[in-house]
Parts: C-alpha cells; sequence; structure tokens
C-alpha cells in the first residue's frame, strides 16, 4: 500500500483551479493503490493556511500545510526539500500536482530527491505504477511502467475532471519547517499579463488567432469575439514569437494545451505543434483564407475566407443570437 | 564561463510517424537536433563571445554532449559548426534510456567538466517530459531556471538574471552560478540574451553555422565515451511499454458562410 501526496498552488486564499485536476488523479492513484490522498500546500505564513480549507473540503484523507517566510514566493529550490520530507513521512507512493509552470518546474526536482521515476504530463492511471502519457506532440499515446518505490508525475490538467468539493472536511495539520535554503537561488519579479477573461486552461470556449492576423492590435478583434462568448483568447507560437501578443497566450505543444468545448481558430495554419495543444477539444471551428491549411484537417467545421470579412460578420451573428436568446 | 550544452537528436517533428505493432516504425524518419536544444547551443554562444559572432571571451568554453547512436555526430559537427568548442558523444539508444539515466550521466560529465553553467532545451520534441534539467539541478543541489526566454549574466558573471515563461506571464530569478538553466522559444529574440562584456543584438533565431564554421568544425574534437565508462547505472525507471496513435478526430465539413458556421456552433454542436 502506498499513498498519494498531490502538491497544489494557491494565490490570494484560495486554491488555483489549476490544481484541481491533480486532486481527481490523486483520487484515482491512491484507489489503484489502496493508499491514502494527502493534500500539501506551501506558502508564507498566514498564505497557505489561507486556501486549506477549500483544499479540506476535496475529499482528501489530510490537508498539510508547510509555512515560512521563505516560502513566500515558489523556488523549486526551496520547496522540492519539503515535498521530499513530507513524502517520506508520509510513506507517498506516488507525488505529483498539475503540470502547469509550477509542477513542472517542482514535481522533478523532487523525483531527483527521492530516486523516483517520473511520469510527464499523465493522462490516465491505468495501475499503481501504469501510466498513460502523451508524444510527438499529441500523435502518440504512450503506455509507461514505473519500476521505482516513489513514483512523480505531472498531471495534464485537460484529461482529469476538476475536483469537486462535498462530503466531510479533511482534517488540516502543520508540516514544520526549521529552515529553508535557496541554494542560491532568489525571486525578483513577476510581471503578470492581467486579463479579464477566463483563463485560457480553464476556459470552455477559446478564440485563438494566429499569424494571419499580421499585428498585434488585430487581436483586438479576436478578442472581441471571445469577449463576446465569454471565453479565453489565445494564440499560435507564430503570433507569440512576432511579439503580436504575450506568450502566456500561446496553445500548443510547448504552450498550453486546451480541450475547451469550442475552440474557434482564426487566421491559424494549424502547424503540428499547435494542434498538439487543442486537438482534444470538443468542437474546432477554424476560419483561414488557405483551404489547403492542416487546420481543416481536425476542425469540424471549416470556413474558407479571410478573417477581415469573417470577424465583423462573426460578431454580428453572435449578437443576433445572444439577442435571439434572451 | 565554461557551459556544457545538451543536444538530442529527434525525428523531424513535420514527418507523419508511422507505428509497428507495439512499437514506432523510425526506419525512415529523418533526423535533427531538437529545436530547444539548438536555442540552447545559441545562448550558449551568446553569453560567452564578444559582440555577434565575435571571438569567444577568453577562459570562455562551450563543450556540446548527446547521447544516442553514433549518428549524432552529424548533429553535434552542426553545432560546432555554429561555433562549440568540442563535443561529448555518450553512446545510448533512446529505447533503453529514460530521463533519469540522462540526469545522471550529466552528474558525471559536471563532474569531470566542472562547468559554471548547464544549458539545455526546455524539453525534447520527441519525448516531451520536460524534466532532465530539473531532475539534474536536484542531483547536483544546484539552483535552476526553466522556461527560460532572456538571460543576462550579472554580479560580474558570478549570476544569471533569467525571465522564465510560466502561466501567469514572466517571472525574474536571479540564479548563483554553478546552476542549471533550460530555455523556452523566446529565448532567441535579438535581445534576449546578454553577457558580461556584450549587449550586442543579434539576428532573429538561431546561427546558421557559416562557411568559416563549417569548416573549423572539421578539426574540432568530438570525444566518444560510454555509460559504462561514465561509471552511470543503466538501469530504467521508467519504461514505454506499448505506444498507439491517437483516435482519430471524425472528418468535419466546410460550412459557406459565417451564418451557416454560427448557425451549426448552436443547433447542431450546440456549443454556443
Amino acid at each position: 500500500m502506498a499513498n498519494v501526496l498531490i502538491v497544489l498552488e494557491h494565490a490570494d486564499g484560495h486554491l488555483r483551479t489549476a490544481s484541481l485536476p491533480a486532486v481527481t488523479f490523486g483520487k484515482q492513484a491512491a484507489e489503484k493503490s489502496g493508499g491514502s490522498l494527502t493534500l500539501l500546500l506551501l506558502g508564507a505564513h498566514g498564505k497557505a493556511s489561507a486556501a486549506a480549507d477549500e483544499a479540506s473540503k476535496l475529499g482528501a484523507g489530510e490537508v498539510l500545510v508547510a509555512e515560512h517566510a521563505g516560502l513566500e514566493h515558489f523556488l523549486a529550490e526551496t520547496y522540492a526539500p519539503i515535498v521530499a520530507q513530507v513524502a517520506k513521512e508520509k510513506g507517498a507512493g506516488v507525488v505529483a500536482a498539475t503540470g502547469t509552470s509550477f509542477g513542472k518546474d517542482l514535481v522533478p526536482r523532487i523525483a531527483a530527491m527521492l530516486d523516483a521515476g517520473m511520469v510527464a504530463d499523465a493522462t490516465a492511471v491505468l495501475g499503481p505504477k501504469t501510466f498513460r502519457r502523451a508524444m510527438m506532440a499529441g500523435n502518440v499515446i504512450a503506455t509507461v511502467e514505473v519500476s521505482t518505490n516513489v513514483v512523480a508525475a505531472t498531471v495534464r490538467q485537460t484529461e482529469f475532471a476538476p475536483a469537486q468539493p462535498g462530503g466531510a472536511a479533511s482534517p488540516i495539520g502543520k508540516v514544520a519547517v526549521a529552515a529553508v535554503d535557496a541554494r542560491g537561488a532568489s525571486f525578483v519579479s513577476l510581471s503578470a499579463s492581467k486579463s479579464e477573461r477566463p483563463e485560457l486552461t480553464e476556459a470552455k470556449i477559446v478564440v485563438s488567432g494566429g499569424r494571419g492576423m499580421r499585428e498585434g492590435k488585430n487581436f483586438e478583434q479576436v478578442a472581441a469575439v471571445a469577449d463576446l462568448l465569454g471565453g479565453a483568447m489565445g494564440a499560435s507560437r507564430a503570433a507569440c514569437d512576432a511579439g503580436m501578443v504575450p506568450n502566456d497566450l500561446q496553445v500548443g505543444q510547448t504552450g498550453k494545451v486546451v480541450a475547451p468545448q469550442l475552440y474557434v481558430a482564426i487566421a491559424l495554419s494549424g502547424a503540428i505543434q499547435h494542434l498538439a495543444g487543442m486537438k482534444g477539444s470538443k468542437v474546432i471551428a477554424a476560419i483561414n483564407k488557405d483551404p489547403e491549411a492542416p487546420i481543416f484537417q481536425v476542425a469540424d467545421y471549416g470556413l474558407v475566407g479571410t478573417w477581415e470579412q469573417a470577424i465583423p460578420q462573426l460578431i454580428e451573428e453572435i449578437k443576433k443570437l445572444k439577442a435571439a436568446q434572451r | 564561463m565554461k557551459i556544457l550544452v545538451t543536444a538530442k537528436r529527434v525525428p523531424d517533428p513535420e514527418q507523419k510517424v508511422k507505428f509497428k505493432g507495439n512499437a514506432l516504425d523510425q526506419s525512415a524518419v529523418n533526423w535533427q537536433l531538437n529545436q530547444f536544444d539548438e536555442y540552447a547551443v545559441e545562448t550558449a554562444l551568446r553569453l560567452t563571445e564578444a559582440g555577434s559572432g565575435g571571438a569567444r571571451n577568453a577562459g570562455d568554453e562551450v563543450i556540446v554532449i548527446s547521447i544516442g547512436p553514433k549518428d549524432v555526430q552529424q548533429q553535434l559537427r552542426n553545432t560546432l559548426a555554429m561555433g562549440a568548442d568540442k563535443a561529448v558523444l555518450v553512446e545510448g539508444v533512446d529505447e533503453s534510456l529514460d530521463s533519469d539515466i540522462v540526469a545522471r550521466t550529466l552528474v558525471k560529465l559536471v563532474e569531470k567538466h566542472k562547468p559554471d553553467l548547464v544549458l539545455m532545451g526546455k524539453l525534447a520534441a520527441d519525448s516531451e517530459s520536460n524534466d532532465v534539467g530539473q531532475r539534474l539541478a536536484g542531483y547536483l543541489n544546484w539552483p535552476q531556471a526553466t522556461f527560460a526566454c532572456t538571460v543576462e549574466a550579472t554580479d560580474g558573471g558570478k549570476a544569471l538574471l533569467v525571465g522564465r515563461e510560466v502561466d501567469a506571464g514572466v517571472e525574474t530569478k536571479k540564479i548563483n552560478l554553478p546552476a542549471v538553466l533550460t530555455v523556452d522559444l523566446r529565448v532567441v529574440l535579438p535581445n534576449a540574451v546578454k553577457g558580461v562584456k556584450t549587449g550586442a543584438a543579434y539576428q532573429e533565431g538561431a546561427r546558421y553555422a557559416s562557411l568559416k564554421g563549417i569548416m573549423a568544425a572539421k578539426k574540432k574534437p568530438i570525444e566518444e565515451t560510454t555509460l559504462a565508462a561514465l561509471g552511470v547505472d543503466a538501469a530504467q525507471k521508467v519504461k514505454v511499454t506499448a505506444v498507439e496513435a491517437p483516435p482519430p478526430r471524425k472528418a468535419g465539413i466546410k460550412v459557406s458562410s459565417v451564418q451557416e458556421l454560427v448557425e451549426k456552433l448552436h443547433n447542431e454542436a450546440k456549443v454556443i
């Protein structure tokens, strides 16, 4: 029997919703191995515990909080040894977090400390040590087997339903943190992209623009469609590389992986590495002036045309629809 | 600054993936240098040279490491032609490696070469594990900066100020050397990397090898070694036991107007 330890992210006293699929993954892993699930939050004094109440409603066996002034900003150097220590104390056979930039930075460092084999971006739990994951820009689904006592994993957010609150509250415990050592690393600053739109990885509708949008200001029109639909805005690598939009909007193998109910791709050709990030979407609509664009091969609905013509019409038609629904 | 850069060969991502039963059929694959690793080489060169394409700063060195079959010589030779000083080829085949073996091999090479920095692509486009750099930093207990989009030498070359592409935007992290750095796509923009002695702006993208570079590369050493010679335990922690193609998406339709598109999305797909 091996227990499961999931590391959660939080901000402003709330759990990040990105962490909820990892809790579901943790429940599945605990079920396969017959162990219990522990959720761990780390942060400065009062910060992690503020979000612990939310975590305690997710049906885990226990919620642990590790707090220290030196943990205010996430650093893999300071967080990894604490997680590894807790994993040892709890007899964890699986240690995981969602594969956000936080999880991807942190979990492999923990794996080294626990001598653990690692499953990156797990998409399914098949057995206590058997998992599924995607490789090669989503063109290969691999079954992987881990032979070490401890399995470290990052969890693909789009493949596990977010854990829902309910049932009895889990007990909340504290982890004693005597000292932290950043090993010569320090957090300097965060230049956060501000947006009123839903988060790209959590939105039900995503509207993305590609290189064909030509310049940053034209993305205002992509944004207008996204806003009208209550969706998030995304972009292709080409558009991000060209500086039209910030990097954190990039959808693809090397950006964010999304799987919304509806993905609308505008003036976006659909390079393999982009398709890797969105072809799990339930419905895909594409507008592109090139009838041979690869995006049409994965689109449920394709419209050949220019964005200059299509977007104003799209906005008008959606407005009509919304008016009729009222 | 002495830099170890890792370079993996991967199948051309544009090529269609072929299967042979439970495994990949790679008999007709075009192998190429993993793009992120190419960017890592470019980053290392920019950190160690006086201006674009200029001479190496005195005492600085860029050593490129690959673990793979002998054929990887070709990709290594390309990095030498770009301007790296020498290369190390550790013989191994992908099927019998995993991220942990690679990380522990790098530990051995770090002990041998004593670099100030290990520079890597953030992931390999084939296995997509995105974990070797972090694991290596864990083993060495060195600071790490992953997903770098900007890199600037600071404190007289004793530390790096790194802009990291994180989910929320761009984080700036300072790491004292020695350290592990993994690079993201935007690190090859003209002003993304700044060394101690130069603030030179570069062309966009990784550089192409010049004719002079190609000639010079022929004389640069590629040291060959093995996991056994380095004393690395070759037992896999993670094994790929089966591979398959993802279920195909069902064929879509073309619509003739925006009106029809919106109508279908509303009435047929019921997503708006």
